[in-house]
């Protein structure tokens, strides 16, 4: 106990914001300076193209297991996502994004809950802005390319069946919602997403710590609760990491039909 | 003539604006969902369309949450 009480018996020791910020160890003072969220990316993204290397590299008309079960995620995709929001022949041009979107952010989001990874890299601003302002050129690029540019800033800005003067009023609103409020709640949304959850976690479980290391005795019966408390939420934010994928790509699908899309 | 402090508020005053915040997310989310069963439960076959429709309404309504939480961050100085 005494050992235990000397490691980090220093009270209990509340989650900030320096944790999305840990000190970088290699290439320091370069502009390509490589820190703990830095080396999550590239780990998730190797991991990523490794298991779809794997699991595709000899398809076969009678799928392996293995490959069976990426096929199903990315039928899932295509199916609930490309296919529900866009049709059958959008669906397809903009599959291969949704796709690409779906399984990158899932994989950065995972390592929050997988244990010494510990956090996701999702949790800086850098990554949600970088692919929301990707989701921002391809839906303005698809409303244009689909409608034509004048067309296209018409119909989001000016939609049809409005009074004459109530553009006044309409333009402006539609103009923050559609091409200010889109791409930022993009990023914070997933952003905060991250940060939250991490923060939830490392509440509980510096708690737990605290709890048996500091107080320890019959204080140790809420450590245990804690505990509980913090292996409950690795689960729901397991689930969350999924559902952000999963609603960052449904977004992506939905302002893109917002834009290809005639009548708004 | 001397004013008697009755009351007083130390520390951080952002929790209770977060948790003011978090009062219009929780409710959306509860009608929400609880439509989207009813919905479901009269009409199982469309199902899936309900769920796509109710996870794009929750990530609408739950970022009002999330902007409680950046609130926080954003008017420190």
């Amino acid at each position: 106990m005494s050992l235990l009480a000397a490691g980090g018996g220093d009270g209990f020791h509340a989650p900030g914001l320096e944790e999305f910020y840990p000190p970088s160890f290699l290439f320091v003072g370069t502009p390509f300076e490589i820190n703990r969220m830095m080396l999550l990316r590239i780990a998730a993204t190797i991991v990523l193209i490794l298991i779809f290397w794997l699991g595709l590299r000899k398809a076969r008309i009678v799928p392996t297991r293995f490959q069976s079960l990426i096929e199903m995620a990315l039928d899932f995709v295509r199916r609930d996502i490309a296919y529900g929001m866009l049709g059958k022949k959008d669906g397809d041009r903009f599959f291969p994004l949704l796709a690409a979107l779906f399984f990158g952010i899932l994989f950065l989001n995972i390592t929050k809950v997988i244990p010494f990874l510990n956090i996701s890299s999702n949790a800086n601003i850098g990554m949600p802005l970088v692919m929301a302002l990707v989701v921002y050129v391809v839906m303005i690029g698809a409303g244009i390319k689909a409608q034509g540019g004048g067309a296209y800033i018409k119909s989001q800005l000016f939609p049809a069946g409005v009074p004459k003067p109530m553009y006044l009023l309409v333009t402006p609103i539609e103009f923050v919602s559609t091409f200010i409020a889109r791409p930022v709640s993009l990023t914070l949304r997933l952003m905060f997403n991250m940060l939250v959850g991490h923060l939830l976690l490392v509440l509980c479980f510096a708690a737990t710590q605290f709890f048996f290391v500091d107080m320890g005795g019959l204080m140790g019966g809420f450590g245990i609760l804690t505990l509980l408390g913090g292996l409950f939420f690795m689960l729901f934010e397991a689930m969350v990491s999924i559902l952000q994928a999963y609603v960052f790509a449904l977004l992506t699908a939905a302002y893109i039909q917002l834009s290809v899309s005639q009548d708004h | 003539m001397d004013t008697t402090i009755l009351a007083e508020v130390s520390g951080s005053i952002s929790t209770v604006g977060y948790g003011l915040s978090a009062i219009g997310p929780g409710i959306g989310i509860g009608i929400l969902v609880g439509k989207t069963v009813e919905g479901m439960a009269r009409q199982p076959e469309v199902a899936g369309q309900l769920r796509t429709t109710m996870f794009l309404g929750i990530a609408f309504v739950e970022l009002l949450a999330f902007l409680g939480v950046a609130a926080h961050f954003i008017f420190q100085a």
